[in-house]
């Protein structure tokens, strides 16, 4: 009873229908919850890329030395970096289709560089779970479409490396890229 | 926390009373699986898995630990380190395989602990909580054994960790910072590898930590048994000690053996050889499996291979990379809600006649997922798995609730002795009965 006549006293007296000391209590706890917050941001961001890592982030090719009808594998952000040298038949092959009926629709003009449609520049991780699609090397199998073949769960690419057929959802992404000169192209 | 007729903890030797009266840590000991314990006179060994798996648990704390001192968490000699172990290590062979197939084996226990909680009806009220935790040790348990196959850092680890991490990437907008966050890089790395030991290492002391609730969680309403009913007095019940801890002695010599055999003789057959091929991020292994404890779940991944569109329209609604990782998540989340999915009053699947057919086409439903999840991401495989991934949710979604409602139970015995009872009068009437006959024979 005491107790409750003293709470009515203490709301009464500073008109305000909060006490004094649910003040200090909701500020000294908010203070702290807000510290411990900030104090959680270094804790998950230390998980991210470190600085050596991200130092790597660029990648120099040299395509003199590739062979139409042949590819490369480099190597950009430690993941692999397929540069294929379409030939004719492989580029008339990538127009004949209509980009549109795509599951990722995207032409082969858009996917390479102005004037250099030969140079067909992709990272080599299937869009799906991240596996090597197949294709870049001698001998390799090149899928139903003559371009990539992922083995681990059976996604095929065309000779644009857009998804035809399996489980990835996007064609294999171009990373941003610049020619420095006619054989030399600077990824990242 | 106990039934009244539990036996109480009397210390003999005075150094026992010292202790006692200080920390009543004795006590809690022989409250816990001591004679203090009363259990259900009539489990049978099915109820031998949870010890089991608290075996496996320790078995791999303590060669896991022992590992530690002699593995090397870097990416360009982790590899190395764990040929070091095999050749160099004294009983570093025998530590490693018994670390790798313990892990098998912790799971072989859990999964027939798991199954046996799903027949006998363990889920349900009062022993939700139990069931909760279970599950969580369960998801605990596949975050360890995950990280702890990627540390030896070979083709199988690599590509393991890229997959799985590649799940993350699924989500919507946020999924690659997400996935390139976890793996501290774009692909698996030295950061990775070395977040992942830190994690192998600290994630089996949650496990135990959990594992302590899930035991004081059942120990508030007691164990159940294979009758589901509950107990009802002293009649029905045996102490722990010295009653389970001999059955469950008998069984722990079956498993030592079990162990042992594969341990010895077969070390690598649960293993893939492409995991003795150093990490190579350059090239993918023609086939990437998890490890045969995943399968199910891989399974239902892969079983997804049409987007979910709005018909008619074309547009996406939820690629179908999404829906696979949703799938399997949602695959064992769903299992958090089956004490309020599976509304029977009756507990023990015994008493169930259609829950238990149905009980039977879960196990073999759950047993071709497993299988097809090994299997190559063809057909017949990818059709099948998708028949069986969508008989999994309908058995607990669809299914599970209707039987719940439409079945008849068969009656159940009145008390725990009164079943115990009526099986031994049973025995007893068919010797007697064998006799006459025998001597008609004659």
């Amino acid at each position: 009873m005491a107790t409750e006549v003293q709470g009515t006293d203490a709301v009464g007296g500073e008109g305000e229908g909060v006490r004094r000391r649910d003040f200090i209590n909701i500020a000294a706890v908010s203070f702290a919850g807000v510290g411990g917050v900030a104090v959680l941001a270094p804790l998950i961001n230390q998980m991210n890329p470190s600085a050596d890592v991200l130092a790597q982030a660029t990648t120099e090719v040299d395509l003199s030395a590739i062979e139409e009808g042949q590819a490369i594998k480099a190597v950009f952000r430690s993941q692999p970096l397929f540069v294929r040298h379409l030939t004719a038949k492989e580029i008339a092959e990538a127009d004949a289709v209509d980009a549109t009926t795509l599951r990722d629709p995207q032409t082969l003009e858009e996917r390479t560089v102005d004037g250099k449609k030969q140079w067909l520049i992709t990272m080599g991780v299937c869009t799906h779970l991240g596996c090597v699609p197949l294709g870049a090397g001698e001998g390799e199998n090149r899928g139903e479409f003559g371009g990539y073949f992922c083995p681990c769960h059976g996604s095929h690419y065309d000779t644009a490396a857009r998804i035809r057929k399996g489980p990835a959802p996007k064609n294999l992404v171009v990373p941003s890229y610049q020619f420095t000169s006619d054989t030399a192209v600077l990824v990242g | 926390m106990s039934f009244p007729w539990a036996e109480h903890y009397t210390p003999k030797h005075p150094v026992m009373k010292w202790v006692d009266e200080r920390l009543p840590l004795p006590r809690l000991v022989y409250n816990a699986v001591g004679g203090g314990y009363p259990v259900p006179r009539n489990l049978n060994y099915f109820w031998n898995f949870g010890v089991l798996a608290g075996v496996a648990l320790t078995i791999q704390l303590v060669t896991g630990i022992i590992l530690a001192m002699h593995y090397a968490a870097n990416a360009g000699i982790a590899f190395d380190s764990v040929e070091h172990i095999m050749r160099n290590v004294n009983s570093g062979w025998l530590l490693r395989y018994a670390h790798a197939n313990g892990a098998s084996f912790f799971f072989i226990v859990v999964y027939l602990h798991i199954f046996r909680g799903l027949f006998f009806g363990s889920y349900k009220a009062p022993r939700e909580m139990v069931w909760l935790l279970g599950i969580v040790i369960f998801l605990l348990m596949m975050a360890t054994a995950f990280m702890g196959y990627v540390l030896p850092w070979g083709q199988m680890s690599f590509w393991g960790a890229q997959v799985i991490t590649g799940l993350f990437a699924a989500i919507p907008v946020v999924g690659e910072p997400i996935q390139t966050w976890l793996l501290g890089g774009f692909a698996p790395g030295n950061a990775s590898l070395n977040r992942f030991f830190s994690l192998h290492y600290l994630l089996p002391f949650v496990i135990l930590g959990v594992v302590i609730l899930h035991i004081w969680a059942l120990h508030i309403p007691g164990s159940s048994n294979p009758t589901g009913v509950e107990v009802k007095g002293p009649q029905d019940t045996v102490p722990f000690h010295p009653y389970y801890t001999a059955k469950d002695g008998f069984g722990l010599g079956i498993f030592l053996i079990l162990f042992a055999l594969v341990l010895f003789f077969a070390p690598n057959s649960m293993g893939h050889p492409d995991n003795y091929i150093a990490a190579n991020p350059m090239s993918t292994p023609a086939h990437i499996v998890p490890e045969w404890y995943f399968w199910p779940f891989y399974a239902i991944l892969r079983a997804f291979t049409m987007d979910l569109t709005i018909p008619f329209t074309g547009i996406v609604l939820i690629p179908a990379k999404l829906l696979g990782v949703l799938a399997m998540f949602a695959s064992i989340l769903l299992l958090f809600f089956l004490s309020w999915i599976d509304t029977s009053p009756v507990r023990s699947g015994k008493y169930r006649p259609l829950f238990k057919k149905f009980f039977v086409l879960l196990v073999i439903d759950v047993l071709i997922l497993g299988y097809c999840g090994g299997a190559p991401a063809e057909e017949p495989y990818v059709m099948i798995s998708q028949l069986a991934a969508a008989y999994y949710f309908a058995h607990f979604l669809i299914i599970l609730p209707i039987i719940s409602s439409i079945e008849r139970p068969d009656p159940l015995p009145g008390s725990i002795t009164e079943a115990v009872l009526a099986k031994s009068k049973n025995k007893t009437d068919d010797a007697a009965g064998a006799v006459p006959a025998a001597a008609a024979a004659e």
